[in-house]
């Protein structure tokens, strides 16, 4: 077994009053892409910083490419790159300005500094605007950028939090693009959070976190199969007969949804010819869907994602207050 | 893009550019000094209209100000010397003092746009960081002064070399202490509307109590002391001295138009002066030093 990349036990970390993150462990191997599913304001961010060295644990330790991110601060930001929700570009300089800054900052020996440089606009396809300020570029080549700036001093580990937010569905799918072709590429650690289910399905492993805590750990499958459910749906010549029969004769629970007899089933693709064999009203079509990662959260957290964002604006608001009473 | 991917020689050219990043050290940080000081000189060689837009004030006071006020203020000077003439020293280190400010401002607005998070990130010391900012607010700031110094002719003072040095040394003092007094309070205050209220409620005081305007003897009781409390004080007078002590005045009336800071009638000699100034940026810069080493 490998030393595990980003190693995190117990850690808390509290602000005034209010409890961000509230005691979680997790690790992340090598080469690994890591995801962290939650809601806004459920603590991703916070543990992100931490992780960075931009914030200190109230409680707990973390350790990121085997240094601890307290006592040795420096070595875990020369391991890491960092892409974060908001840009962190000097909008005034040219994209390779930018990228000289950078370099300098972390020592990039300068032979290496042209080919690398190049290696990584020619990744996220910006060598042609290197030249152009910053305020030139649209969003989508903005957070292009500072992936490719993330990567130039070659972390072990790169940090992108909430990397395609705010840009259009496209621009995020072309995002994706970048990221997994950069996976191929570069022997890297990918840690990721999000609050979209399809980017999640991208990761290798997912944690959702929900209120400062991690309420599962494990691949997409795993987690979709842990639901157990399969959701079937069928449309017949008479669904509200076929509704009553379902609830008699296998003791589910069907509703219409979106126009369709929907309801929760084990193993669906088993049931479906039972139900063929043994419902009277005449079946017209059928659709079997495995259990998406909103199911999943919904089965941890007891709420939809999006129920959950609209509860955690209140909690950040407290958060917020809280934090600039501390200050 | 997706044939260079697929081709096998994709890896070995992923390999060829491996990176290494050197220990931090010494080397690691001078060269962080360096890039954060050029991104100040960048970015002020970007933005022409700033360095308009802050010379229009000194030029204000020395033209218009030293003109208008010349024929009344003539009077209470020796003769043959120019209103423009005295208060050409004061206009020098106004010329400096609000770019110096805003110099450090930058800091506030680097918090603003998220670019202060990439800096803070990195594996280089905090004070590497601050030095650097101060060193470019420092530089920028000397820049403006430039053009005022090119004025000199304007208020009948020689375009003298050793004296040229002499003001250039003090206004780079002046502008890195007022560079590090501004990023030690954009440490503290976060956000920019506030930043600049508070900057601009010191700064008129600070530069009216300096001298720069009036000699500095025979004032009231309170004034005088205001004065003497007055960093800039320290700075103004020395290059007073140094302006005058290359004009052809009689001795006695040198000493009237430029007396020097006074104490309880001991007269702090320009060294003194200046060590304080120097003792004043150092002490500032470590302080804003410490408030970039915090942490959430």
């Amino acid at each position: 077994m490998t030393e595990p990349v980003v190693l995190v036990g117990d850690l808390v970390k509290r602000y005034g009053e209010v409890e961000a993150v509230r005691g979680i462990s997790f690790e992340v191997q090598p080469g690994e892409t890591f995801g962290f599913l939650g809601p806004n304001g459920a603590g991703k961010s916070t543990t992100i910083k931490i992780l960075c060295t931009l914030a200190e644990p109230t409680k707990g330790a973390a350790r990121v490419a085997g240094f601890d991110v307290v006592k040795q601060r420096d070595m875990v930001r020369r391991n890491i790159g960092l892409v974060f929700q908001d840009t962190t570009l000097d909008n005034y300089l040219t994209g390779e300005q930018n990228l000289r800054f950078h370099a300098d900052l972390y020592g990039v020996p300068r032979a290496q500094l042209q080919p690398r440089m190049r290696q990584v606009l020619d990744m996220v396809g910006l060598w042609d605007r290197r030249q152009a300020e910053v305020a030139t570029y649209s969003g989508g080549m903005k957070r292009r950028l500072e992936i490719a700036r993330g990567l130039l001093h070659a972390p072990r580990v790169l940090f992108l939090d909430e990397p395609t937010v705010g840009l259009d569905p496209q621009t995020r799918s072309s995002i994706w693009e970048y990221i997994n072709d950069l996976k191929q590429r570069e022997d890297i650690t990918i840690f990721l959070t999000t609050h979209y289910m399809d980017e999640a399905e991208n990761c290798d492993r997912i944690g959702i976190i929900d209120h400062g805590k991690i309420v599962a750990i494990d691949t997409p499958e795993n987690l979709k199969a842990s639901v157990g459910t399969d959701r079937v749906q069928i449309s017949t010549a008479n669904d509200e007969a076929a509704i009553k029969e379902i609830k008699d004769s296998f003791g589910l629970d069907a509703a219409i949804h979106e126009g369709m007899v929907t309801f929760n089933v084990e193993e669906g693709e088993h049931f479906v010819p039972r139900l063929f064999a043994e419902l009277s009203q005449q079946i017209r079509s059928v659709s079997v869907a495995r259990p998406s990662l909103d199911d999943v959260f919904m089965s941890y957290t007891g709420k939809t994602i999006r129920d959950a964002e609209a509860t955690v604006g209140d909690r950040n608001r407290a958060h917020m207050m809280a934090f600039r009473r501390g200050r | 893009m997706a044939i260079e991917v697929s081709s096998p020689d994709a890896a070995q050219v992923t390999e060829a550019i491996r990176v290494s990043v050197p220990e931090a050290g010494l080397r690691q940080d001078l060269r962080a000094v360096n890039i954060v000081w050029r991104r100040e000189l960048i970015r002020f060689r970007n933005d022409r209209l700033r360095m308009v837009t802050s010379l229009v004030q000194p030029i204000l006071f020395l033209f218009v100000l030293g003109t208008g006020l010349g024929s009344l203020a003539g009077h209470g000077l020796p003769h043959g010397i120019d209103f423009k003439t005295f208060i050409y020293p004061g206009v020098l280190a106004m010329s400096v003092l609000f770019t110096a400010i805003f110099a450090a401002a930058s800091i506030v607005w680097d918090r603003e746009f998220g670019f202060l998070r990439e800096m803070l990130v990195a594996p280089v010391s905090r004070s590497a960081l601050v030095i650097g900012k101060c060193l470019g607010g420092a530089t920028v700031a000397t820049f403006q002064g430039l053009v005022i110094l090119a004025l000199a002719g304007v208020a009948h003072v020689p375009y003298d070399l050793g004296l040229f040095l002499t003001v250039i040394g003090e206004l780079l003092l002046l502008s890195f202490t007022l560079t590090a007094f501004g990023v030690m309070m954009a440490g503290r205050i976060k956000q920019m509307q506030a930043f600049m209220a508070l900057t601009q409620m010191l700064v008129m005081p600070l530069f009216f109590l300096s001298g720069a305007l009036y000699p500095l003897n025979g004032l009231p009781a309170w004034l005088t002391v205001l004065t003497r409390l007055d960093p800039l004080t320290y700075i103004v007078s020395p290059m007073r001295h140094a302006v005058f002590s290359h004009l052809n005045i009689p001795p006695q009336a040198l000493h009237q138009i430029a007396p020097g800071v006074t104490w309880n009638g001991w007269e702090v000699p320009v060294g003194l002066s200046l060590g304080m100034v120097a003792l004043m940026g150092a002490v500032l810069l470590g302080i804003a030093i410490v408030e970039f080493r915090r942490t959430e």
